[in-house]
């Protein structure tokens, strides 16, 4: 407990002095005021964002998004990967096209979503849904990969016909996997949304940042960027403690499955 | 019957002719308009006279090189400060959790930002492309450094090596797996601010071309930037795999 304490004093410790350098150092030179800004300058910046709703209606636009495009990027890349993990022909078909598709790195598809969609929620969230169609397909191909022989021997032996061998053997038994993927394709699906609107799409957090930068507003800037890193942070730590508080009991390395 | 490595290589080959069937088929039909997607051909022949006819290669190599140098600068920056807080255990008390909390922030989100302070321009770019592609081989440097073996620590100790000889004999040695993961990482994050960079700046570059072709509705040379740009991250990502192979020999 004490040293847990000491721990989580020693990690604070840091940003702190950052903060309060950095304050310090704008009292006494209020030069970089286009560019840069105070954190109290940020914190009061901040409160007015979040007391007007832009900040929320901002974080809105953002989270649909992303929550849209990882929706489709999940289903089409769970189904996906569960045909090329059950049948051996197609895992061989499809190995070099998806060696040849995965590298094309998400942001290219920028300007083709631009120019297929225009602006708006589709172009963002067909981008997030390419980006996170490819862990979905690679881990949950590995996850059933990893399913003890065993299990699927027993499912044989009990006359499972495969529709059903998929959703009480399989299914089950990758789901610990599968979770993982989803932990790490939310944190991919905020990534590319940001960085979409910050490239074209003029909506949500990335145009906020953007906005404000061009207004000369730092201070909401790095309020928008302060609250962009909270969020991925929270996002990710509470997916976390759900993910230990749904599989712990079943994972055999422990609690945590986190790479 | 077949042998299994062949049947790979037939399969391998009849998946990516599927894929270009289907998507000739598509357009052919008609089925998705040609403005958005143009046929396989056209898009081979944009392809074939950016390559032969040297109008995309000043893109591709502008690209290429601003993702290398970034990607390169922000190793070394990543490798010296990783393992500088790695080899302390007090400097990672003190740094780690302000780096976990950086560490799931869009690298993008700094570009309004660097373009503040740095102003719109290529210098921006880099800045970013360093900056992005500085943390995972930093996290990942950390990380090696944070998992060296006890006894070694211990030898260390016995032979009361300095901290300096500590990082280059022990440290830098067993971290580098861990540091060469890191870096592949760290290419791809490069190649992806390089292109972002060159959407808003319009700095020479495929980014910069792909857009162009976006804006005046010229599908066939979109899509031949596209298959550029996969081919960089495809081919950098290789290479980085068979050098990790080379390097990472010895350990068996």
């Amino acid at each position: 407990m004490t040293a847990a304490l000491a721990r989580s004093w020693r990690g604070w410790l840091f940003p702190v002095a950052v903060l309060a350098a950095a304050e310090l150092w704008f009292a006494f030179n209020p030069i970089l005021s286009d560019t840069l800004a105070p954190p109290s300058k940020i914190a009061r910046d901040g409160l007015a964002m979040l007391f007007d709703g832009s900040l929320l209606k901002a974080t809105g636009q953002t989270l649909v998004s992303a929550a849209a495009g990882l929706l489709i990027g999940m289903v089409a890349g769970t189904a996906a990967g569960f045909a090329i993990g059950l049948i051996r022909t197609a895992e061989r078909t499809a190995a070099w096209v998806v060696e040849l598709l995965r590298p094309i790195p998400s942001v290219a598809l920028i300007p083709l979503a631009l120019l297929t969609f225009g602006y708006g929620y589709r172009m963002e969230y067909s981008v997030v849904s390419w980006a996170t169609f490819w862990p979905f397909l690679i881990l949950t191909h590995n996850a059933l990969r990893q399913i003890d022989v065993r299990l699927i021997e027993v499912s044989r032996l009990m006359g499972f016909g495969p529709l059903k061998r998929i959703w009480k053997i399989m299914l089950p038994a990758a789901a610990p996997r599968l979770f993982t993927a989803l932990r790490l394709s939310v944190g991919l699906a905020l990534v590319v949304a940001v960085t979409v609107e910050i490239a074209a799409n003029p909506q949500g957090l990335g145009l906020g940042l953007m906005r404000s930068q061009e207004e000369l507003q730092p201070g909401r800037m790095l309020a928008y960027l302060i609250w962009l890193g909270v969020l991925g942070w929270a996002i990710n730590y509470f997916l976390l403690l759900f993910e230990i508080r749904l599989f712990a009991h079943r994972t055999p390395h422990g609690g945590s499955t986190a790479p | 019957m077949i042998r299994s490595r062949t049947l790979d290589i037939v399969l391998g080959v009849a998946g990516i002719l599927i894929l270009l069937g289907l998507w000739h088929l598509v357009t052919s039909y008609e089925l998705i308009s040609r403005v958005f997607l143009p046929g396989p051909a056209a898009t081979f022949r944009s392809l074939e006279r950016g390559i032969v006819e040297g109008a995309l290669l000043p893109q591709t190599w502008a690209t290429i090189e601003r993702m290398l140098q970034g990607w390169l600068l922000a190793s070394v920056v990543a490798i010296a400060i990783g393992s500088l807080i790695g080899v302390s255990s007090t400097a990672r008390a003190y740094l780690q959790p302000t780096l976990e909390f950086l560490r799931p922030l869009p690298a993008s989100a700094i570009i309004p930002v660097a373009i503040a302070v740095v102003g719109l321009s290529w210098k921006m770019v880099l800045f970013v492309v360093v900056f992005g592609s500085v943390w995972p081989t930093l996290l990942a440097t950390v990380h090696g450094f944070a998992h060296v073996e006890p006894r070694l620590v211990e030898v260390s100790r016995l032979l009361q090596m300095s901290r300096l000889a500590f990082i280059f004999k022990i440290g830098l040695p067993n971290a580098v797996p861990d540091i060469l993961a890191g870096m592949r990482l760290s290419l791809t994050v490069a190649l992806i601010l390089a292109v972002v960079g060159e959407l808003l700046t319009g700095e020479l570059g495929l980014g910069t071309a792909v857009l162009h072709a976006s804006r005046q509705y010229r599908a066939d040379d979109l899509y031949a930037g596209i298959i550029l740009l996969g081919v960089i991250g495809l081919v950098s990502n290789y290479g980085l795999a068979l050098a990790d192979k080379r390097i990472l020999a010895w350990k068996g």
